[in-house]
């Protein structure tokens, strides 16, 4: 497929574009839908739309104002005098998006710190030779990312309800832990899959003791994996609706919460403005991921493509 | 372990030690025993979080399913009356001053007795549709009721003069039940205690299951339509090339899943991008459009986007460790490049096709979110009515068994998983 080879015919030549047409199709398929939306926050009209003085990039057709909508809807002030210290101030403290926001931040970060820790240590023990029961407990750990979210919400509502979990924080940040696991146990073990169990060897042979080799040698070559996994369960988090409407009340809403709230009830173009800003975090964590990659790789001493 | 048998300052050898530690044999033994132990230990924490915080809330919610001590709770007497009847005819007197009996008890019984009375006319409800003003209703009335009680009881609601009611009563008294069950699969008892189909207008639930497994189906096929040819193509083309058109599959891929759906409210709604530019090249009529979202359409289109991702990046892996030299030597050997293909490329591709489709559908197959935001009428899956029953008709044993069912056919396609990728070796990414 690499390049068309000379002897092609006709047939040959029509397939080898029509199949980069059609996967080009598709690429589009996957991006346009993300990409639509941005161009469309700028709106100045309320609608969902290109009016055609966006298409002819008037300036008078885009405007900030879905995302000052962000930063002002459930202000008790919203008009007084913009970007003084009082009116960033009650931004901060009572705009409906940014108590969201502020949510979705403290539980993701907390149960990313539980999955990690959690998962981290299990990945090490997954990993050892003798591991009793390997596949079964694997299984098991792997299980909260397979088990449809509408279940484990279910569940996880009647529990902690009856153990008077729910609409709490603790609530909300261990059933977030517990779906994010997965995703560490998952990264780390396949970056100590690759691990050469000799550069342990050769650091006790050269005097270091467990703990020093432990933090000197182990440590930086998992970290990649480790932090790639705490990025997974992050976006597990970040992103999660289901068990959130089921164990969160209304001082817990976190981002996609109110956004469900807003797709359903009434759309309005500031959910376009949240939505791009989610795209943009989405842009942040996969470019993170890239370079995490290429650091694994350069440490392994493989060739960085 | 073999240090512990020697006394602490001794001088003994190495040799000795391991001498008196018993035979190497033994002692590799217990060896190999603490290895499997502080593996054990390091995997401890997080089995019995989990355990904790998401096995044992799931298993109590299955056991919902079956569990249902209300209705012989709330109604002992009438339950213990109604033991030994065979519901050939009505019940005799005794069950009907048992009944009277036990709704007085439960008005005595203050608030949490009245609380009870509705949660159990709500439970027979479920049943059978109707029935609770009946329960309320004579509640209120049972004060002034006297004997004999069966009379009086079919003159304060009819519906006790029919066998339906008791016989009811007489399957929910037990603490177990399987009612849930046979309902989610439009199954009910008949007064003579058969299992008979639900009637017409309540058969609901074969075809949510139906349109569930064809919805799922039908989005793996698509993910196989077009992942495929995207997956071979970033496969087959120079790596940095390749890199760069990943970007494209995996941006998607970390994107929130509401933003995608409300991408796909965006472009495919009534006045959307789609339909707009289409109208505008007069490529669908302006005034009579077709409906692109809020029904089945809408759920299929947006879930393939979301889904077609984890087809992909299966695909990819496997298919970048198939040497191109196969397919040359195919061609070389006088395979047509669509035999070639079939017979060379196809069946090398088939652990990554299998691994996708496997993903695919069993993501698919528990899909919420997307169905509830862009299925309409005709597009939700049996998820959602998993959530109804949760949060609005408040029959929980009912959507436990929903529920049930769901986790026994995700399980049973997880063990396929398992033999197909091994559960070992998932990838991320």
């Amino acid at each position: 497929m690499a390049a068309l080879p000379p002897y092609a015919g006709p047939a040959g030549i029509a397939w080898h574009y029509g199949f980069r047409v059609f996967c080009g199709f598709v690429l589009l398929f996957l991006i346009l839908p993300i990409l639509v939306i941005i161009p469309l926050s700028f709106n100045a009209e309320p609608y969902f739309t290109y009016s055609k003085a966006m298409i002819t990039l008037q300036p008078e057709a885009y405007s900030w104002r879905w995302y000052m909508d962000i930063m002002k809807n459930g202000m008790a002030a919203p008009n007084a005098n913009m970007w003084s210290w009082t009116w960033l101030s009650d931004s901060w403290n009572n705009a409906q998006w940014i108590h969201a926001t502020k949510n979705s931040f403290i539980i993701a970060i907390f149960s990313t710190l539980i999955a990690t820790a959690l998962g981290t240590l299990a990945a090490l023990g997954l990993t050892r030779a003798h591991m009793p029961f390997r596949k079964l407990i694997m299984a098991l750990l792997i299980s909260p990312m397979i088990v449809p979210l509408i279940i484990s919400a279910a569940g996880m509502f009647f529990f902690y309800s009856s153990i008077g979990l729910s609409q709490t924080f603790p609530g909300i940040i261990l059933a977030h832990a517990a779906l994010g696991t997965p995703f560490v146990v998952i990264t780390v073990t396949a970056t100590l899959a690759g691990f050469d169990s000799n550069l342990i060897r050769a650091s006790a042979s050269l005097g270091a003791s467990p703990p020093r080799t432990f933090f000197k040698v182990i440590v930086p070559l998992i970290s990649p994996g480790v932090i790639s996994g705490g990025l997974f369960a992050f976006v597990t988090s970040f992103d999660e609706v289901v068990v959130v409407l089921f164990l969160t009340g209304f001082e817990q809403r976190t981002v996609t919460r109110q956004m469900w709230a807003g797709v359903r009830e009434q759309i309005s173009p500031t959910i376009l403005a949240v939505a791009t800003l989610l795209v943009l975090v989405s842009i942040l964590l996969l470019t993170t991921l890239e370079l995490l990659r290429r650091r694994n790789e350069r440490m392994r001493g493989m060739s960085a493509q | 372990m073999a240090e512990a048998s020697a006394p602490a300052g001794s001088a003994k050898t190495t040799y000795q030690r391991i001498v008196d530690g018993g035979s190497l044999k033994a002692q590799l033994r217990r060896a190999n025993r603490r290895q499997r132990l502080s593996a054990l230990a390091m995997t401890g924490p997080l089995l019995l979080f989990l355990l904790a915080s998401f096995l044992i809330p799931i298993g109590v919610m299955l056991f919902r399913s079956v569990d249902d001590p209300l209705v012989g709770e709330a109604l002992p007497r009438t339950v213990e009356a109604l033991a030994d009847w065979d519901r050939a005819d009505l019940p005799d007197e005794a069950a009907y001053a048992a009944l009277v009996e036990d709704l007085l008890a439960l008005r005595d019984g203050g608030a949490d007795g009245r609380a009870m009375i509705g949660r159990v006319a709500t439970r027979l409800n479920f049943e059978d549709a109707g029935v609770r003003s009946t329960v309320t209703s004579t509640a209120r009335k049972a004060d002034a009721m006297e004997a004999p009680y069966k009379a009086a009881l079919i003159e304060a609601d009819e519906a006790w003069g029919d066998r339906g009611i008791w016989a009811t009563i007489q399957r929910l008294g037990p603490d177990f039940t399987a009612v849930h069950f046979l309902a989610s699969v439009d199954l009910r008892y008949t007064v003579d205690g058969e299992i008979a189909p639900q009637p017409q207008e309540r058969q609901v639930y074969v075809s949510i299951w139906m349109r569930t497994l064809m919805i799922s189906l039908t989005v793996t096929l698509a993910c196989v339509a077009l992942g495929y040819p995207v997956a071979y193509l970033l496969a087959t083309l120079p790596m940095r090339t390749s890199n760069l058109l990943m970007v494209l599959v995996l941006l998607p891929f970390w994107t929130s899943l509401l933003v995608r759906t409300t991408s796909w409210i965006v472009v495919l709604g009534q006045n959307g991008v789609l339909l707009e530019f289409l109208a505008f090249l007069h490529l669908v009529d302006d005034v009579d459009r077709p409906r692109l979202i809020y029904n089945m359409t809408g759920s299929i289109v947006a879930m393939t986007h979301i889904l077609l991702p984890f087809m992909i990046l299966p695909l990819y892996s496997v298919m970048r460790g198939i040497s191109p030299s196969y397919m040359r030597a195919a061609q070389n050997l006088g395979a047509p490049p669509a035999t070639a293909f079939i017979k060379v490329y196809l069946p090398q591709t088939v652990p990554g096709l299998g691994a996708g489709c496997v993903l695919v559908f069993i993501l698919a197959i528990g899909y919420y979110i997307t169905p509830a935001l862009v299925g309409g009428e005709s597009g939700t899956m049996i998820s959602n009515f998993i959530a109804h029953h949760m949060q609005r008709s408040l029959n929980w044993g009912f959507a436990a068994a929903l529920g049930t069912l769901l986790l026994v056919g995700v399980m049973a396609l997880y063990w396929v998983y398992d033999r197909i990728v091994g559960i070992n070796n998932v990838k991320l990414g």
